[in-house]
């Protein structure tokens, strides 16, 4: 057929070159392009390390007070040999997880809920929005009132920091399924649950995935707090930095565990990233920004 | 219409394809002795008198006024008319996709199928996926789908194009691809809104052959709504004009004695097209105010 390579080459190559030419960063392509995905992160990291290395030499702080990048790092690296980082992330990381999955339930069965029933959308869609924009701190003298200086109140504190987000992004993954797929949807014969399986959930999946990883964000927020505000909670980040800033030299230890709480952010981001460019490079989508 | 009768009595039932005795060995095909046989023999879709308005108050603007019609089983019926005259409206109507006014639309108990002007296929998944999902929601069982699938792709001339998802092909691809989801349905009638109007010209006459042969192939029963007159002397056994503001079918046209398979260049089906333009301005015209 002659005519379908003319029109492979007359539609398909322009939108190529489109896709490339706006999507900002070369990504899902080989090491051929590390160095140039790597290298501003590290002029950025090296600008920071060389601020705060001029902050110590000019002696802005006491010692004590204000460690050396190097100083730091080995601290960093004594808590990590001996196996305390470790554990500490294990806990912390198990609460946020924990707190994570069940405010992906609720937030799921929430969003599910508002864009199924009318009455439900007009009562309870501007109110997420509202509890979107809420800091969960403020939920917290509230938790301390219902469990005490207990995990649970911890536990509470994060899925209500998390849940929102994620039902918001169900409201507006469902929100935003274009209506011709609704309709072809309709005509393929996918009615009631068949709906939702085969054509609106996959439909909302991205905005469904941004909604996830805003709510990570506010939980792991949510969970530090928590952890700081209620100290005496088991080996954990936030413990141990309540008990690291009134040690002598505590400095370096507090710094340290604020290195690792960034770098365990930064991973959950890079993997929420990863499989949201991954939908929407699958969907074609890579022209606009994820 | 003795003539299509008798034209399509002898020319469909040798033509029976691979994949319409594929559909019947499934025991798919639940009316296949109806296809083959009775041909042209009842109305697939009755409409009565049929309304349709938008807005209220002052703002309702009526898109299809007293509208009846009777489409047979096997015609192929092309919608042709300005832009607004409610073409897309009563596709709608038909496909369930919205409710008359007033008025009845009958499509006496069959499954309807319908292709949109932009494929729309769904993103998230491949050509071949999105074929086997109309298959899937039929409830084919899984054993016999990935065969049905790859009939289906190679009758579209996308054999080996499965894995390929939609944003990867190109616009005639999609629209292909389009069209084997909609034969994967095996509905009785097919409704076709503008489905190549956004292909260039190479392309679209060569999906009109395709078309064709797969509507002689599988004795489907067609409405296509177009603005492209010539597509619709190509294609239809039967063209109504439409009138805009209110929408009324304003003429009718039989190419059911045109012989198939037909090519777009020939001269008779130039000049009719010509014929069918003349006419479509000056309905056109009347309403240019």
């Amino acid at each position: 057929m002659s005519v379908e390579a003319t029109t492979a080459d007359d539609t398909s190559a322009p939108a190529m070159m489109l896709t490339t030419a706006s999507s900002g960063e070369p990504e899902l392509r080989p090491l051929g392009n590390a160095w140039a995905w790597a290298w501003p992160k590290f002029i950025a990291f090296a600008i920071v390390i060389a601020v705060w290395q001029g902050a110590f030499m000019a002696h802005w702080k006491p010692d004590y007070v204000l460690p050396s990048p190097l100083t730091v790092w080995q601290t960093l690296i004594d808590n990590t040999t001996n196996g305390n980082t470790w554990a500490e992330v294990r806990v912390t990381m198990r609460r946020g997880v924990t707190g994570y999955v069940f405010a992906i339930l609720i937030g799921t069965i929430i969003g599910v809920a508002v864009v199924q029933w009318r009455a439900m959308r007009m009562g309870v869609a501007s109110l997420v929005a509202g509890l979107q924009t809420m800091p969960s701190v403020a939920w917290f003298p509230l938790a301390i009132l219902f469990f005490g200086l207990t995990e649970s109140a911890v536990f509470f504190v994060v899925v209500l920091g998390a849940a929102p987000s994620i039902a918001a992004g169900v409201i507006a993954g469902v929100d935003e399924v274009p209506p011709p797929l609704l309709r072809q949807g309709k005509m393929l014969g996918a009615k009631g649950v068949n709906r939702y399986r085969y054509i609106v959930l996959p439909a909302a999946m991205p905005a469904y995935l941004m909604g996830m990883k805003q709510g990570w964000a506010f939980s792991w927020r949510s969970l530090l707090a928590g952890e700081l505000i209620i100290g005496a909670l088991g080996q954990s980040l936030g413990r141990d930095m309540v008990l690291a800033q009134t040690a002598p030299n505590g400095a370096a230890r507090v710094m340290s565990i604020m290195v690792v709480i960034l770098v365990v952010g930064m991973v959950v981001d890079g993997v929420f990233t990863y499989f949201t460019k991954r939908i929407r490079a699958k969907r074609g989508l890579t022209g606009l920004s994820a | 219409m003795t003539v299509r009768t008798r034209e399509s009595g002898t020319s469909r039932a040798p033509r029976t394809g691979a994949l319409h005795r594929g559909a019947l060995r499934n025991g798919a095909l639940r009316d296949g002795a109806l296809r083959s046989g009775a041909l042209g023999s009842g109305p697939a879709v009755t409409i009565t008198d049929v309304n349709k308005s938008f807005g209220h108050g002052h703002h309702q603007m009526s898109a299809l006024d007293g509208i009846t019609l009777t489409i047979d089983e096997g015609e192929f019926v092309c919608l042709v008319g300005a832009s607004g005259c409610g073409k897309s409206t009563l596709l709608n109507l038909i496909a369930d996709l919205d409710r008359p006014t007033s008025g009845t639309v009958d499509v006496h108990g069959r499954r309807v199928a319908f292709m949109f002007q932009d494929a729309t296929l769904l993103p998230w998944l491949t050509a071949g996926e999105n074929i086997e999902l109309a298959l899937k929601l039929r409830g084919i069982p899984r054993s016999q789908r990935e065969t049905r699938v790859r009939e289906l792709m190679d009758l579209v001339h996308l054999g080996g194009r499965a894995a390929k998802r939609p944003h990867e092909l190109s616009g005639g691809m999609r629209q292909r691809t389009s069209l084997a989801r909609v034969l994967a349905q095996e509905a009785d009638v097919v409704l076709m809104d503008e489905p190549f109007a956004a292909l260039d010209a190479m392309t679209r006459d060569a999906m009109h052959d395709e078309l064709e042969r797969i509507y002689l192939d599988l004795a489907l029963t067609v409405v296509f709504v177009t603005h492209n007159v010539r597509e619709a002397v190509r294609l239809s056994t039967r063209t109504l004009l439409m009138s805009s503001s209110p929408g009324r079918v304003h003429k009718e046209f039989k190419f059911d004695q045109l012989p198939r398979p037909r090519r777009g260049d020939h001269p008779r089906i130039a000049a009719l097209a010509g014929e069918l333009t003349d006419e479509l301005k000056t309905e056109v015209a009347k309403h240019v105010r």
